[in-house]
C-alpha cells in the first residue's frame, strides 16, 4: 500500500461494482459500471462484425481481415473437435468467444472496468454452457447420454468407481469453468495496479515500474486471448460429450 | 473483543499467504505440460501444430487448481 506522498492506488479498488447514477443501493435492475462495460463490449463486437463484413472485398481491409479471422478461427476449432455435427451450434459458441475476448481486451484500457473479473458474469456464462450441454445431450441421446459416465473402454470392475469420479467431475465443470476466467482476469489486472502503486510512491524513480507495467500489459494481451480461447475450446469439448457420448 | 478480532484477522492473513503456496503446484504442472509438449514437438515437428489445442487444454486444467488457491486467498482476505 502507498503511504504518504503520491496517489494511493489500491489494487482491488478497480473491481468495485458501483451504480452509474450515484447512490449506494444495488438492486438487480440498477445500472452499474458492469452493465455499462458489457454494453460497450456488445457494441464493439457488433460494430466490428458489421463494418468488417459490409464490403466483402476480395482484397480485405484490416477490419474485414479481423472479422473473417475471428469467424474462421472459431469455425475451424468446432470442425476439428466436433466434426460437422457441431457446426449447428456455431452461432452460440462464436457469440461466447467474441463477447469474452472483447470484454477481456476492453478491461486493459486504463480507467475501464473488466466485466469478466466479476464472478456473477462468468458464473452465468458457465452455467449457460452447462445447461445447454446437458439439455442438448439429453434431448439428442435420451438415456444414452448417461454413457458419458460409463467408460466402456475401462475394465468392468473399475467402471463403477470411474462412474463416481466422472459424475463429480461433470458437476464441478461449471465451477472451474467460471472461476478460471474470473481468477485470471482479476489476478492479471491486480498485478498491473500493484505496479501502478509502486510508480505512485517512488516519485522520480517511477520510470522502472512504468517499464514493468508495459511488460505486464504485453503479457496480459496474450492472457486475455488465451483465456477466451480456453473458455471456448472447453465449451466445444463439453459439447462433444453431448453430441457423441461414450465413443469418439 | 478488539484483540480477539485482530487475532482472527492475523490468522486469516497468514492463511491467505499459505494458500498462495498452492500456486507453485500449478506452476510445476504447467511447466510439465509445456515442457513435454515441446520435447515431443521437437522430435516430430510436423505433428506439433495439431496438438497445440490439447496443450492449451492441459494448461487450463492444471492452471484451474492454482486459480482455486488464489481464490481461497482472496476469500480469506476480503470475504469475512
Amino acid at each position: 500500500m502507498a503511504t504518504e506522498g503520491g496517489p494511493n492506488i489500491h489494487p482491488m479498488e478497480q473491481f468495485v461494482v458501483k451504480p452509474l447514477f450515484g447512490g449506494h443501493e444495488l438492486n438487480w435492475y440498477t445500472p452499474t459500471n458492469v452493465t455499462l462495460w458489457m454494453g460497450i463490449a456488445v457494441l464493439v463486437a457488433v460494430t466490428l462484425l458489421i463494418i468488417g463484413t459490409r464490403r466483402r472485398a476480395i482484397v480485405p481491409t484490416r477490419s474485414q481481415l479481423l472479422a473473417e479471422g475471428l469467424y474462421g478461427f472459431v469455425y475451424k476449432m468446432i470442425e476439428d473437435i466436433n466434426g460437422k455435427a457441431g457446426l449447428k451450434y456455431f452461432p452460440y459458441i462464436f457469440t461466447l468467444f467474441t463477447f469474452i475476448l472483447i470484454s477481456n481486451t476492453l478491461g486493459l484500457v486504463p480507467y475501464s472496468f473488466t466485466t469478466t473479473s466479476q464472478a456473477a458474469v462468468t458464473v452465468v456464462l458457465a452455467l449457460a454452457v452447462f445447461l445447454t450441454v446437458t439439455i442438448i445431450g439429453l434431448v439428442k441421446n435420451g438415456v444414452g447420454f448417461l454413457k458419458v459416465f460409463w467408460i466402456s473402454s475401462a475394465p468392468l470392475a473399475l467402471r463403477p468407481i470411474l462412474a463416481i469420479i466422472e459424475i463429480i467431475s461433470y458437476f464441478v465443470r461449471p465451477v472451474s469453468h467460471s472461476i478460471r476466467l474470473m481468477g485470471n482476469m482479476m489476478a492479471g489486472h491486480a498485478v498491473i495496479k500493484v505496479f501502478a502503486g509502486f510508480a505512485g510512491v517512488l516519485g522520480l524513480f517511477s520510470f522502472f515500474p512504468i517499464i514493468a507495467i508495459m511488460a505486464v500489459l504485453g503479457l496480459e494481451l496474450i492472457v486475455v486471448f488465451i483465456q477466451a480461447y480456453v473458455f471456448t475450446i472447453l465449451t466445444v469439448i463439453y459439447m462433444n460429450d453431448a453430441l457423441h457420448p461414450g465413443g469418439h | 473483543m478488539a484483540a480477539e478480532n485482530e487475532l482472527v484477522q492475523m490468522g486469516a492473513l497468514i492463511g491467505a499467504g499459505l494458500a498462495c503456496t498452492g500456486m507453485g503446484g500449478a506452476a510445476i504442472g504447467i511447466g510439465h505440460v509445456v515442457g513435454n509438449y515441446l520435447s515431443g514437438a521437437l522430435r516430430n515437428p510436423s505433428a506439433a501444430s495439431s496438438q497445440t489445442a490439447t496443450m492449451f487444454i492441459g494448461i487450463a486444467f492444471s492452471e484451474a487448481l492454482g486459480i482455486f488457491s488464489f481464490l481461497v486467498a482472496l476469500l480469506l482476505m476480503y470475504a469475512q
